[in-house]
């Protein structure tokens, strides 16, 4: 090496570059050592709930879900009163506890304490104009919130992922069809359409046999069916625009030129590069359904009586509220308190799933 | 150009007729005509009725039928008041139109001022309160806010009186109705500003040594109201849903409470006029923002 070094080879040209590689010192283990990948390889999923786990507001938000949620299973088990039922001391109907206030009791209820000397389990947020404790009637209300978000997000997600998939991969005359289908969905009022529907469907469809959904009532019913014929149009044209142009990329060309499937090429390489679209479309599916119910249920076209419903226990507390405003401001504070946690949840997901926003 | 127009035209025509469509079709549905009231009447009366509405004919004869009155600015009779449903209508819209429109204008100018103050004052204070109460604002459907509005301030605080058609006062209605698009149009003009000001010529309009409020106004501001027309459209529609529940909240007897009525009284024909009228408006108001859209930016396609 040393005889290298002393006497340098010759060029061969005047314009080359050969370099001498005993210029070169060996790199030591330490300086190796920077060149490593420090960060762990993380997963797409991990990553985007790493940074939606630093956002202050996102986690306040989840634990605020998380609280609501285990009032909304755990209420009913605790509270001895159920949604439907008229409040009755000594197995007599109370006719004197109608609009009680929070935590108030009634005068008969009273009597009852003090004769037995027992607590009965206070009306957190007093009771209806019909003696029935309005706690629970919130805390019902609120499952049939989470419940509609849910189902219509999820609805969404299958019917708008598999249709704008279906379009975007295929392309040409497929595509042009599905999309001008699309644009006239998109076009309509859906408000008004599903106004309309639930309209027709209180008159015409009888689904109260039915175990679950007949609780529910049938303009329940028909709201998901609207949800599942018009809501999905937003994330079936996201999905598909996604699809457009992961398709274009060198991976894909990559991976059928080496012989793989549609499918595997579906399934391995463009659904989980439009992943991050999905789950923030999914995300904020949720509060914009659980505004709708409230919507429908406030101008009475809402789950069945005597299910309450958020929107509908509001309706029914404007008649009183000069006289009993907590009615009105527990249902109300409840939408907007789950409501703005999905959306500020929402928010912070688009920002962490979505690549095109990372600094 | 013309081509877009013509499109666009085309596929609004095509989105009416579906509306008229859909909604003659789901109020046929129903079953039971309009004359299965409670007092029973005789066969031969319900024939002669029939006969007189033009009910007894095939569907299909009677959605032609309902289509050629309707061109015709015939909506048909309320079965609840026998009144004519167009004239209703046109008299109810007129207190809905000019709550909804001042409505209009408040959102956009409250929306875009405030949009472009958090703008220019990003992650500082006022950009924080705007985008607090923005978050609070979104989260609120417009009933809620009526009805919070018309406790605190007609009952509570009676600063405002309630709405009387002698005494209208628009304040309550309108800001209940302005709040949720107002919000939505902050966060849009904050958006779209934000990302004028980070462009070149910006840079260079400033390094010119144009004052601050041109460019701001002049510069800025004009290009960021791009985004915000196309909303028009939508905007439109979401104050003719609001109005629905905030008329009924403030009593007012504009179309929205009207429409309300209508469902919870089963007046088919009053549900189908509305919605209709309703839906018109709705695609008019998409295809004029649209249209306004690309004459204003010629940089966007026009595909």
């Amino acid at each position: 090496m040393s005889e290298n070094y002393s006497i340098p080879a010759p060029k061969k040209h005047p314009l080359s570059l050969q370099i001498d590689p005993a210029l070169f010192e060996k790199a030591t283990d330490e300086e190796k050592k920077q060149t490593d990948v420090m960060a762990e390889s993380t997963t797409f999923f991990k990553d985007g709930m790493r940074r939606l786990r630093k956002n202050p507001l996102a986690v306040f938000s989840f634990w605020v879900l998380v609280v609501l949620i285990m009032i909304m299973l755990f209420a009913p088990m605790v509270v001895p009163y159920s949604y439907e039922e008229i409040i009755t001391v000594e197995g007599v109907r109370d006719k004197g506890a109608a609009n009680l206030a929070p935590f108030q009791y009634s005068a008969k209820e009273q009597a009852y304490m003090d004769k037995y000397g027992v607590r009965i389990f206070p009306h957190i947020m007093g009771t209806d104009e019909l003696c029935r404790d309005y706690f629970i009637r919130v805390v019902y209300g609120t499952r049939v919130s989470f419940l509609v978000g849910i189902f219509a997000s999820l609805m969404v997600l299958v019917i708008g992922t598999i249709y704008g998939a279906i379009s975007g991969y295929f392309g040409g005359k497929v595509d042009l069809i599905m999309m001008r289908i699309v644009d006239i969905i998109y076009s309509l009022p859906d408000l008004l359409v599903i106004i309309l529907l639930s309209v027709v469907f209180k008159e015409t469809m009888d689904f109260s046999s039915v175990p679950v959904v007949g609780k529910l009532g049938t303009n329940m019913v028909s709201m998901f069916i609207v949800f599942g014929l018009l809501y999905w149009v937003g994330m079936a044209r996201m999905v598909r625009g996604e699809i457009m142009g992961i398709k274009q990329n060198e991976y894909v060309l990559a991976a059928k030129s080496m012989g793989a499937s549609g499918s595997r090429i579906i399934r391995r390489h463009i659904l989980p590069n439009c992943l991050s679209v999905i789950i923030i479309m999914t995300a904020q599916e949720i509060p914009a359904a659980i505004f709708t119910e409230s919507y429908l249920s406030f101008i009475g076209l809402g789950v069945a009586l005597p299910m309450p419903s958020l929107g509908s226990l509001a309706n029914a507390a404007r008649s009183g509220m000069q006289s009993y405003p907590w009615k009105l401001v527990f249902p109300a504070a409840s939408i907007v308190l789950i409501v703005l946690a999905f959306n500020l949840i929402g928010d912070a997901m688009r920002d962490a799933f979505d690549p095109k926003l990372k600094n | 150009m013309a081509k877009y127009i013509v499109k666009r035209v085309i596929l609004a025509i095509i989105t009416l007729f579906l509306i008229c469509f859909i909604t003659f079709f789901l109020m046929n549905a129903i079953p039971g005509g309009p004359f299965n009231g409670e007092k029973a009447k005789s066969e031969a009366v319900l024939a002669a009725l029939n006969a007189k509405y033009g009910l007894d004919k095939p569907v299909g004869i009677q959605f032609i039928n309902y289509m050629k009155n309707l061109l015709h600015g015939d909506f048909g009779v309320s079965l609840k008041t026998q009144r004519d449903i167009a004239t209703t209508i046109r008299e109810s819209f007129k207190v809905s139109a000019k709550i909804g429109g001042i409505a209009i204008i408040v959102a956009l100018i409250c929306g875009i001022v405030l949009g472009a103050v958090a703008a220019l004052n990003r992650n500082k204070w006022p950009d924080h309160v705007i985008i607090f109460f923005v978050t609070l604002f979104t989260a609120m459907p417009s009933f809620v806010a009526a009805s919070f509005l018309l406790l605190i301030f007609c009952i509570q605080l009676q600063w405002v009186p309630v709405w009387s058609t002698e005494h209208p006062s628009y304040v309550l209605p309108v800001i209940a109705l302005s709040l949720s698009p107002m919000a939505y149009i902050t966060r849009l003009t904050k958006t779209s500003m934000l990302d004028v000001l980070g462009q070149d010529y910006i840079r260079t309009a400033r390094a010119k040594g144009v004052r601050p409020i041109k460019v701001i106004f002049v510069h800025a501001l004009r290009n960021a109201l791009i985004p915000v027309i196309t909303y028009v459209g939508p905007l439109t529609a979401s104050i003719l849903t609001g109005s629905l529940v905030v008329e009924k909240i403030f009593t007012i007897g504009g179309l929205g409470s009207k429409f309300v009525d209508s469902i919870t009284n089963r007046d088919y024909p009053m549900i189908m006029g509305t919605t209709i009228f309703l839906a018109f408006i709705m695609v008019l108001m998409n295809l004029l923002s649209d249209l306004v859209y690309k004459l204003v930016d010629p940089r966007i396609q026009l595909d």
